[in-house]
C-alpha cells in the first residue's frame, strides 16, 4: 500500500465508529417543521401552549413578558395568555402545586421548558420527537385514560388535543394509525397547530437561541478581520527567520 | 530560562518611567522573568502545527476561571426544590441561561470550554508522544503534565454534577459507586466522599467547594510548575533534536528564536483559529450534538429515575471503557474493583513514558515503522474505545460486531503499547537525526 491509500484507510478506520452511529433504528420520527422564524406560528403555538398544555404543565423557566420577544405586547399577553399568573414578570406555573398532582395522576407531569432539548437524541431532535409524539396518540382501552401512544408506550397522559385531532386508531396489522372519529380540525390543519405548538416549545427551551445564532455571524466575521491582521503581523515578524 | 542565567537590573534613563521601573526592578524580579520567559527564552523555530495546544491549553483555563467566576455568582448549590418542585441548582442554571444578562454565552463559554480544554489538552499530550517530549531531560514536565490531565479529569467530574441533572446525578452515583467495590474501606470510603447514603445535597456542596477552589489551586500550581520545568530545560521541537548543543558566540542557540515576538505573534494566530473553531460551537451547536451537552442532562436530576443507559461525556469514554472491560473478579474481588483499577491505571501508565521508551531517538520523524504503526494503532483504538464508552455495553457496530469484546480487546492493547514498548523501542530501526533542526 501506497502512503497516501494507507493514509486514507487509516483515515477510514478513524471514522468508522460514526458511519457505525448512523445505522441505529428506532420509531421512525417525522421531521417537525421550522417555524422559529415565523412569529405568527409562535404566537398560535403559544395559544395553544396555554390553553392545553398549561393547566398541568409548567413552563417555570419562561417568564410571561418573555412572550413580547414574539411579537406580543404586554396587554395583549396579560389578555389574552396569563390564566395562572398575576404579574407579567412571573414564569408560566400551574396553578396546582406538585405534590398536589403528583396525588391526582400517579406522576408529577413534568415541566416543559425544556422539554425541547431534553427529547433530542442522536436519532432526532426534540421537535421531531414532540410533533410526531403529538400526532401519534390512538384509542386503547386497556389504558386508564383510554389513550395510547405509539411513540411514547403506555403514556401516562392522556390526548388532551383529542378535540382537535379527532380519534386514531391502531391497526394492529400494517402497524399504521387510522383517523376513526374526525375532529373539529383537518389532519394538515391539525399537523400545523402541533408544529406551531412545538415550535412555541423550541422556543422556550432557549429563548436567547436565535440572538444567539445572530450574534455569532458577527463574532466570526469578527474574527475572520483579526485572523487577517494577525496572520500579517506574523508573516511581518517572521520573514527574516530562516 | 535556566535558573543560573543571570539578568541585569533595569537602570533608568532618567525619564519618569524609567525611574519608575528602575525602583521596581529593584525590588522585584521584573526584567529578569520578562526576559527569561519570553524575550530572551529561547524556543527551537521549527514549532508545526502541533505546537499551538500548549498556549490554548492556557487560553482556555483562563476562559474557564474567568467565566466560571461570573457563574458562581448566580449559580446556588442547592438541591432542595423550589416552589415549582424543581431543584434549586438546576433552576439556578436556567436562571443564567434565561435572566442574567450574557448569562447564556458565559454558561455557553464554560460549557463548551470544558470539552475544549480536553480537546486541546489530548492534542498537547499527543504531540509528546510524535515527538518524544517527555524524554530525558523533559520527564518531569511530562510527569506535571499527567498531574494536570489527572486534575483536569477531578475538575471536570466535580464541575458535571453542579447543574444538578440527571447525567449530572447518575453519573456522579455510579463512579463514587464504584469506590466501594474497594476491599474493606470500600464502603464507608464512598460514603465519606459523598457525606450521604445516595449523592444529595452534601455531595453537590462539597464538589461545587472543590470545582471552584481545591482542584483550580491545584491546577495552577501545577501548571505553574509545567512551565517553570519547561522554561529550566529548552522546549523540544518537531525534530527531537536539543537546540541548545549548537549555540553561537553569545551563548543563543543557533536554532533558536526568542519565545517574544516570535512565537507571541505566531499563538495570536492560532488563538483567533482556535477561537472561530471554539465560536462556531459555541454559538451554532452548544450541545455538541449531544457529547457536549448531554440530552438527558436537560432534566433534573430525580433519584428515584435510573435513566435506561449512563454515559459519561465523552472525555471519559476511553477510560470508562477500560473500566468496563474488567469483567471478572480476580483474587475473589469484586470485577469492578479491577475496572477502578485499570481506568486509574490508563492515566498512571501515561507518566511512566519517559522511562518506558528506550529508542535512542525522539522524533517520530526519525523513528522506525514499529513505533510508527503501533502508534496508530493506538490512536485509532483510543479512538474506538471512546466511541464505546459512549454506548451502553450490549452494543455492537453495524448491530452484528458486539462492541463488547473489542473494547476488552483495545484495552488490553491499551496497556500492552506501553509496557512492551521499553522491548520493543529499542529494536526497531531507526533513521539517523539531523545536527540541526529542518526548517522550510
Amino acid at each position: 500500500m501506497k502512503a497516501n491509500n494507507m493514509k486514507k484507510f487509516l483515515l477510514a478506520l478513524l471514522f468508522a465508529p460514526i458511519a457505525a452511529l448512523a445505522n441505529s433504528g428506532a420509531v421512525h420520527l417525522d421531521k417537525a417543521p421550522d417555524v422559529q422564524g415565523d412569529q405568527a406560528a409562535l404566537q398560535s403555538g403559544a395559544k395553544t401552549f396555554v390553553n392545553y398544555c398549561l393547566n398541568c404543565h409548567g413552563a417555570s423557566y419562561v417568564r410571561y413578558n418573555r412572550l413580547t420577544e414574539l411579537g406580543l405586547t404586554q396587554q395583549q399577553v396579560k389578555e389574552n395568555l396569563m390564566f395562572t399568573a398575576e404579574k407579567i414578570g412571573e414564569p408560566m406555573r400551574v396553578a396546582a402545586r406538585p405534590a398536589e398532582q403528583k396525588q391526582w395522576f400517579g406522576a408529577t407531569p413534568p415541566d416543559l421548558s425544556l422539554i425541547a432539548r431534553s427529547r433530542a437524541s442522536e436519532e432526532a431532535s426534540g421537535a421531531d420527537w414532540l410533533y410526531t409524539y403529538l400526532r401519534s396518540f390512538y384509542r386503547d382501552e386497556k389504558r386508564p385514560t383510554g389513550w395510547n401512544n405509539t411513540v411514547f408506550e403506555n403514556v401516562g397522559m392522556p390526548h388532551v388535543l383529542w378535540e382537535l385531532q379527532g380519534q386514531q386508531t391502531l391497526n394492529h396489522e400494517s402497524h399504521k394509525l387510522e383517523l376513526a372519529v374526525p375532529g373539529k380540525l383537518t389532519p394538515a390543519e391539525y399537523d400545523k397547530q402541533v408544529a406551531d405548538l412545538v415550535g412555541f416549545l423550541v422556543w422556550a427551551a432557549e429563548p436567547d437561541a436565535g440572538f444567539r445564532k445572530k450574534l455569532g455571524f458577527g463574532v466570526l466575521a469578527f474574527l475572520v478581520v483579526l485572523f487577517g491582521f494577525a496572520y500579517k503581523l506574523k508573516k511581518e515578524y517572521w520573514k527574516d527567520i530562516k | 530560562m535556566a535558573s543560573d542565567t543571570q539578568y541585569e537590573k533595569y537602570k533608568s534613563d532618567g525619564s519618569l518611567q524609567g525611574n519608575a521601573l528602575e525602583w521596581f526592578d529593584a525590588r522585584f524580579p521584573a526584567t529578569s522573568m520578562w526576559r527569561g520567559h519570553l524575550s530572551e527564552y529561547y524556543a527551537p523555530k521549527n514549532f508545526n502545527f502541533w505546537y499551538f495546544f500548549g498556549s490554548l491549553a492556557m487560553l482556555v483555563l483562563v476562559i474557564q476561571i474567568v467565566t466560571g467566576i461570573f457563574l458562581v455568582m448566580h449559580y446556588k448549590p442547592d438541591a432542595s426544590l423550589n416552589a415549582s418542585g424543581i431543584p434549586v441548582a438546576f433552576a439556578s442554571v436556567e436562571y443564567i441561561m434565561r435572566d442574567v444578562s450574557w448569562g447564556w454565552l458565559i454558561r455557553y463559554m464554560h460549557s463548551t470550554g470544558a470539552s475544549a480544554f480536553f480537546i486541546v489538552v489530548y492534542m498537547h499530550m499527543f504531540r509528546g508522544m510524535l515527538y518524544g517530549s517527555y524524554r530525558q531531560p523533559r520527564e518531569l514536565i511530562w510527569v506535571f503534565g499527567t498531574l494536570i490531565f489527572l486534575c483536569l479529569m477531578a475538575e471536570a467530574f466535580m464541575g458535571y454534577l453542579l447543574p444538578w441533572g440527571q447525567m449530572s446525578f447518575w453519573g456522579a452515583q455510579v463512579i463514587v459507586n464504584l469506590f466501594s467495590a474497594i476491599p474493606l474501606i470500600g464502603d464507608p470510603l464512598s460514603l465519606w466522599i459523598r457525606g450521604d447514603f445516595v449523592v444529595g445535597d452534601a455531595t453537590l456542596n462539597r464538589f461545587f467547594s472543590f470545582h471552584v477552589i481545591a482542584v483550580p489551586l491545584v491546577l495552577l500550581g501545577l501548571v505553574a510548575a509545567h512551565i517553570l520545568a519547561l522554561h529550566e530545560v529548552g522546549s523540544n521541537n518537531p525534530d527531537g533534536v536539543e537546540i541548545k548543543k549548537k549555540k553561537d558566540a553569545n551563548g543563543i542557540p543557533l536554532d533558536g528564536i526568542p519565545f517574544h515576538p516570535y512565537y507571541s505573534v505566531k499563538d495570536i494566530v492560532g488563538v483567533v483559529v482556535f477561537l472561530m473553531v471554539f465560536s462556531i460551537i459555541l454559538f451554532f451547536a452548544p450541545e455538541g450534538g449531544g457529547y457536549f451537552l448531554e440530552y438527558n442532562n436537560f432534566i433534573p436530576a430525580d433519584p428515584l429515575k435510573t435513566p435506561p443507559h449512563i454515559a459519561p461525556v465523552w472525555y471519559f469514554t476511553p477510560y470508562y471503557s477500560l473500566l468496563r472491560a474488567m469483567v471478572w473478579p480476580i483474587l475473589g474481588i469484586d470485577a469492578k474493583f479491577w475496572g477502578v483499577v485499570a481506568m486509574g491505571a490508563g492515566v498512571v501508565i501515561l507518566a511512566f513514558l519517559p522511562w518506558l521508551d528506550r529508542s535512542p531517538v525522539k522524533s517520530i520523524r526519525y523513528r522506525g515503522p514499529i513505533y510508527k504503526t503501533l502508534l496508530t494503532i493506538w490512536v485509532i483504538s483510543f479512538f474506538i474505545l471512546g466511541f464505546l464508552g459512549t454506548k451502553p455495553p450490549a452494543y455492537a457496530f453495524f448491530d452484528v460486531i458486539p462492541g463488547a469484546p473489542i473494547a476488552q480487546i483495545l484495552s488490553a492493547y491499551y496497556f500492552l503499547f506501553f509496557l512492551t514498548m521499553p522491548w520493543w523501542s529499542k529494536i526497531d530501526k531507526y533513521k539517523p537525526e539531523p545536527e540541526r533542526v529542518t526548517f522550510k
